[in-house]
């Protein structure tokens, strides 16, 4: 076995160009660069955290807007519908005035028309009552050969009438 | 035994240092080839792209693997630790696999320098070392209260304190052995499986049907299993670290 039976005479060169080498190594590498591998590993880790918090705050924010928007939008909606309502109480006030108003002019006409029919009803019934006692004048006449007044006849005649 | 034998190379066996012999072996020379492959592998994950590609996601999970295993086991002060057990857990990683790279094909003969005590025991000492360095530094002699387990009775602590005492000296020499003896015992396997189906193969028909071919199928199947625990001794010897660590950030 070399290891044993070189061992007086390899022991010190071993030793020392282990800890020579081993010695770079640690140094060099491992001090040096591992090191400076292991902060980009958290520099990156760092990065990802950051970017995640970053993409979840623009989310949050997202969410917010959209809320705000939603309610914005509620408000609009509801004043829109606000606005319908009212302009539909004022449109059927206006209607039931108008309404009104006609129905007030047709009741005028209807009373004048009902007037005027009454005044030509009194006439045509004082033209119904001459005519009766210019008749009755004549009738008299030609029948009794009695010769009455124009009062007299319209007496009789009004009281004839009265029966009717 | 061959594959274990450290040489010199560039004709430097007579290099010192304060009169320690310090020749630039084949084994330092895979663990200069792990240390290059290393860099060359984490610094292509160095692009600090935010949006990775392949090769920096590779890098990002060994990282972050190192780093989910700290904080699970020690917690959020494990996270200091990450460049010393990743260094750790990479380092022996790539010598694994290294180690197993077919490349005798071609001529080059890999140098698993994982299967060498030496190695593994000085890693193993300098976790411990780290472990024993923040107990005190933390704790005090306070550190000493690791060896009295919660809620024992007073007349046991006589002995519950040599036994704890011996389970956590013995720790480096675990830690080390396990990793050589997992590394050394695959690459003797394979050594020998791979003999049969030569020597098997030499020998006649016969030999090569009843010995050659089911070593050949049994040795494909080795070879997954060394790549496995290549991996998985890595990690076990990471894992054990920050389990050790963990004792002296938090005593218990």
């Amino acid at each position: 076995m070399p290891q044993i039976a070189q061992l007086a005479e390899t022991y010190s060169s071993q030793i020392f160009w282990l800890l020579v080498f081993f010695g770079i190594v640690f140094v060099f590498v491992g001090r040096g660069m591992v090191p400076k591998v292991m902060e980009t590993v958290a520099r990156r880790d760092q990065q990802i955290a950051s970017d995640l918090a970053a993409a979840g705050a623009a989310r949050d924010k997202a969410d917010e807007e959209e809320a705000a928007w939603r309610s914005r939008e509620n408000e609009n909606r509801a004043a829109a519908q606000a606005i319908v309502a009212q302009a539909k109480a004022k449109a059927a006030a206006d209607n039931e005035k108008k309404l009104a108003a006609a129905q007030k002019r047709l009741d005028t006409k209807i009373t004048q028309a009902e007037q005027d029919i009454a005044e030509a009803r009194n006439a045509a019934l004082a033209e119904v009552e001459g005519v009766a006692v210019e008749a009755a004048q004549d009738i008299v006449q030609r029948l009794a050969g009695v010769k009455v007044t124009a009062a007299v006849a319209k007496n009789a005649v009004k009281k004839a009438m009265t029966h009717v | 035994m061959h594959q274990f034998t450290i040489q010199p190379i560039f004709g430097s066996q007579n290099w010192e240092l304060a009169g320690y012999n310090i020749a630039f072996t084949n084994s330092a020379m895979w663990m200069l080839i792990a240390t290059v492959v290393l860099w060359i592998f984490v610094a292509g994950g160095l692009r600090r792209e935010l949006v990775p590609g392949r090769w920096q996601m590779a890098v990002e999970y060994f990282t972050g693997f190192v780093d989910n295993m700290l904080e699970a086991n020690i917690g959020e002060a494990g996270r200091k630790y990450v460049p010393y057990v990743f260094s750790l857990f990479m380092f022996i990683l790539f010598a694994n696999i290294l180690g197993l790279l077919p490349l005798g094909v071609v001529g080059i003969h890999p140098f698993t320098f994982t299967s060498h005590f030496t190695v593994t025991g000085i890693l193993a000492i300098l976790s411990f070392s780290i472990v024993l360095v923040v107990g005190f530094w933390k704790h005090g002699f306070h550190f000493f209260s690791l060896f009295v387990p919660h809620g024992t009775p007073l007349p046991m602590i006589p002995i519950i304190f040599p036994i704890e005492l011996i389970s956590f000296m013995v720790r480096p020499f675990s830690l080390g052995l396990r990793l050589f003896v997992a590394m050394m015992a695959g690459h003797v396997l394979l050594e020998v499986l791979s003999s049969f189906v030569i020597d098997g193969t030499n020998a006649g028909v016969g030999y090569a049907a009843l010995v050659g071919i089911p070593s050949f199928i049994l040795m494909i199947g080795i070879c997954a299993l060394e790549i496995l625990v290549a991996g998985i001794q890595a990690y076990v010897f990471a894992l054990l670290t920050s389990l050790y660590i963990n004792d002296a950030e938090n005593l218990h």
